[in-house]
């Protein structure tokens, strides 16, 4: 299909994307963190933002250099957002300022009353009986009206609100958590609303900024992260055989998607296609995938089959690669199965090796960063690659970057609760 | 964008009243009468969610026990769905189902909360003292009943619908916004057959402690939302858990399966002003081409601004229209409310009550949505 058709193999409209934006642990912009990603460099470093005494795991690739106030979860994330939306806005140059002709579809961490909130409410009233504080109290506290402004900071609408609100998006915006899959599932339903003709232009965005005592300790007692915290930047090892868990990351990541046509009428600058989405979910277990790693086969296969490719046209994988032993062996078996032995050969890096798990984000971050890929006709490395595994017979790129023309990107990614998406992003229309 | 007939073939319910829809057809035909708990989290009231007995939608106990509340009124809900459909012993087609829930957060363990509140009262050390405690008082599995997006990863589990799910987040609008997108993809051809619904346990202090935060809980005695502006304004939480089966026409056809009602394309707008919900709701209405006699479900809230705008406006397009203020059944059911509302309007249609309902949803602090429903031939 030439690069001037405007439609996709099953007469639909194409899907290009004309902007990207990032902020992570790395950095700010997409020029920070590629270079960063391609250098091997790891944002993974210390917790400082509260005290770690007692914890198993006391590392992270938080985002430190940007301010949010009243420093939580929701604000961080909205800050997030609205960086890595600016960048995508601003490069796609779609509309004008406050004022984005299409709608808004954002993956949105889980929010609710924090620790800092939680301990000021409960000092903002004399201890009952006994000195023991009761939810009762708390309520009476909320009820003095002091903390108002907190029942909209701690809304599950919220962050989407105000980024719509800042950028102008159309419609009623869309917040959604598909768990650690929620990036890509943002990128999906840009991609179904136009082809489904509803809007001519979509702004997906991934963000997370949810690194505090609770949502670490939760991680943690699911013995999901990594406890190897010294030194920092070592702890995430994906695809190796001494991989002992993910680490926790902050960062935002913004994509904004057109229908080929209305790029191209424009002038826009397209920098590459989602070609393919796909989706399966798992009954399995809750946190484990089914152990024939059917459901990941198939989201694979439907993204291929969605873009109308074949499994050898893939030419690099963007894995999910938490580094957890669970995740890495069946992201492992689930490609094996669909492309073979041909497998053995395509190369498949995490950035999750350097960024650590954007958790929400992570979808959408990666999705940008295939679409650097493409553009640098570079792959960023898997680090911390110094055992391998021999149940993992892939080439990981291990700890150094490579040049390497890219065509066809998979983009894998795996959540709790049985998610799994995978996105297919082309150089070109198939 | 003309698109393809889009129909409801299933319903489950679950509320205050009960289950399914007989207690609700009820309730609707009649003085309402909703059941209260005033006495558990006093000044405030709530609709508490009606006695069931789970293991008839959740047979596993072990399933049960990874729930939270609102994972289990979802996945009861979610039970009774496809056993109104006739799918619940049709793996083939559930395993190609596919899941858009509408979902907040579960709730907190509320004995640990407070108990770590005290202690940090007089701790030397009070960042080692909450990591020490949490560490060691949190259940691990308590992360997964919390989790937006584990009501569908439970149904997927407990009923085997496997196609793949989506978890909307965002107070009522997300309600809306799920049975929207939904409807649009199977008008599209983009699935053929989906699950939508949601959940939610009013029944926790942590849930009325976020409201109770803006000052936007009812505390006096049982008003009608629509006379609740004159006094303040004010909503009364419910527990509830409401979903519906959505399928191509040709989709139920070819099953064999019958439809309840047709369900058109639904509208929504972000409405981020109280001030303009009143024209944002009359805005939805003329698009969506309803009817000024058609039968209406409000999911009017109870708060000031956007009842009084809510009233005014359904009394000047629809000056004749009988109106039911669904949170005077069984409370405002937040993120549930919309699929709740078309449960209960399915059953008035399927009831040949009524020929067409319009569902309204104007959030407690924003969103704007409207769902039409028409009867079927």
């Amino acid at each position: 299909m030439a690069a001037t058709s405007t439609v996709d193999h099953q007469g639909r409209p194409l899907v290009a994307v004309t902007g990207l934006g990032l902020v992570t642990s790395l950095g700010r912009g997409q020029a920070e963190n590629w270079g960063a990603l391609t250098a091997g460099r790891s944002g993974i470093h210390a917790v400082t933002r509260f005290p770690t005494d007692g914890l198993r795991t006391r590392i992270a690739g938080t985002v430190d250099f940007v301010a949010a106030e009243p420093f939580c979860a929701p604000a961080l994330a909205e800050r997030l957002a609205e960086l890595a939306a600016e960048e995508a806005v601003e490069q796609a140059a779609l509309g004008r300022p406050g004022d984005f002709p299409g709608a808004l579809f954002m993956a949105v961490p889980p929010v609710e009353v924090e620790w800092t909130q939680r301990r000021a409410l409960a000092e903002a009233v004399p201890p009952g009986g006994g000195g023991e504080v009761t939810y009762a109290e708390l309520l009476s506290a909320a009820a003095t009206g002091r903390f108002h402004d907190w029942h909209d900071l701690f809304s599950f609408g919220t962050v989407a609100d105000r980024i719509a609100d800042r950028f102008g998006t159309v419609g009623s915006p869309i917040s959604l958590s598909t768990a650690c899959s929620s990036g890509a599932t943002a990128v999906q339903l840009g991609v179904e609303a136009i082809r489904r003709g509803e809007v001519e232009a979509a702004l997906c965005i991934g963000t997370d900024g949810s690194v505090n005592p609770e949502s670490l300790i939760r991680f943690s007692l699911l013995s999901a992260l990594s406890t190897q915290n010294d030194p920092p930047d070592a702890a995430a090892k994906p695809f190796a055989k001494n991989r002992d868990g993910f680490v926790m990351g902050e960062g935002a990541a913004a994509l904004v998607l057109e229908s080929a046509a209305a790029a191209r009428a424009r002038g826009a600058r397209i920098l590459g296609y989602v070609l393919g989405c796909g989706e399966r979910g798992d009954g399995f277990h809750r946190t484990r995938s089914s152990p024939d790693g059917a459901p990941i086969v198939a989201a694979i296969r439907g993204a291929i089959a969605d873009a109308g490719l074949r499994s050898d046209d893939i030419d690099y994988v963007n894995a999910h690669g938490t580094g957890t032993p669970e995740n890495d062996k069946m992201e492992a078996l689930g490609l094996m199965t669909v492309l073979g032995e041909r497998m053995r050969e395509v190369p498949i890096s995490s950035n999750k090796s350097m960024i650590g798990h954007t958790l929400t984000a992570a979808g959408a971050v990666e999705a940008v960063v295939s679409l650097l890929t493409i553009a640098h006709g570079r792959l960023p490395p898997t680090i911390n690659y110094a055992v391998p595994d021999p149940a993992i017979p892939l080439d990981v790129v291990p700890n150094v970057a490579r040049d390497h023309r890219v065509r066809h990107v998979l983009s894998n990614s795996f959540g709790f609760g049985g998610q799994n998406t995978c996105l297919l992003i082309g150089a070109e229309p198939a | 964008m003309t698109g393809r007939d889009v129909l409801v073939t299933g319903t489950g319910i679950v509320s205050s009243l009960g289950e399914g829809p007989e207690p609700h057809l009820v309730a609707l035909a009649g003085p309402a009468q909703p059941r209260l708990e005033t006495e558990r989290f006093a000044p405030y009231a709530v609709h508490p969610a009606a006695a069931v007995e789970w293991g008839l939608q959740i047979p596993k106990k072990a399933d049960q026990r990874q729930m939270e509340a609102w994972q289990k009124l979802g996945v009861y809900a979610a039970g009774l769905a496809l056993d109104s459909a006739g799918l619940k012993d049709d793996p083939d087609t559930k395993s190609r189902m596919q899941l858009v829930v509408a979902a907040g957060g579960g709730e907190r363990d509320d004995a640990v909360d407070c108990q770590i509140l005290t202690g940090l009262r007089t701790a030397a050390d009070p960042g080692a003292y909450l990591n020490e405690r949490l560490t060691s008082d949190l259940r691990p599995t308590l992360f997964l009943a919390q989790l937006s997006n584990l009501l569908a990863g439970n149904i997927a589990i407990v009923h085997g619908v496997t196609g793949a799910s989506r978890t909307f987040m965002g107070e009522e609008a997300c309600g809306v916004d799920a049975l929207r997108i939904a409807q649009a993809r199977i008008a599209a051809g983009q699935a053929e057959i989906m699950l939508v619904g949601g959940s939610y346990n009013a029944e926790r202090p942590d849930a009325l402690l976020n409201f109770a935060l803006s000052g936007l809980l009812w505390r006096s005695a049982f008003a009608s939302v629509w006379d609740r502006p004159a006094a303040g304004g004010g909503l009364i939480l419910g527990s509830g858990g409401a979903f519906l089966v959505l399928e191509s026409a040709e989709h139920a056809a070819r099953r064999g399966a019958a439809g309840l009602a047709r369900l058109a394309p639904v509208r929504s707008m972000r409405s981020p002003r109280p001030d303009e919900a009143g024209a944002d709701l009359t805005r939805l209405w003329r698009e969506s081409g309803a009817a000024a006699d058609a039968l209406v479900l409000s999911g009017a809230t109870g708060v000031s601004a956007q009842t009084s705008a809510e009233h005014a406006a359904l009394a000047a397009l629809a000056p004749d229209a009988t109106v039911h203020a669904v949170g005077d059944l069984v409370g405002h059911t937040l993120e549930a409310s919309a699929p709740l509302g078309a449960v209960l309007a399915t059953a008035l249609l399927a009831d040949r009550q009524a020929g067409e309902v319009v569902v309204t949803s104007v959030g407690h602090r924003r969103g704007a949505g409207l769902v039409r429903l028409t009867g079927l031939p």
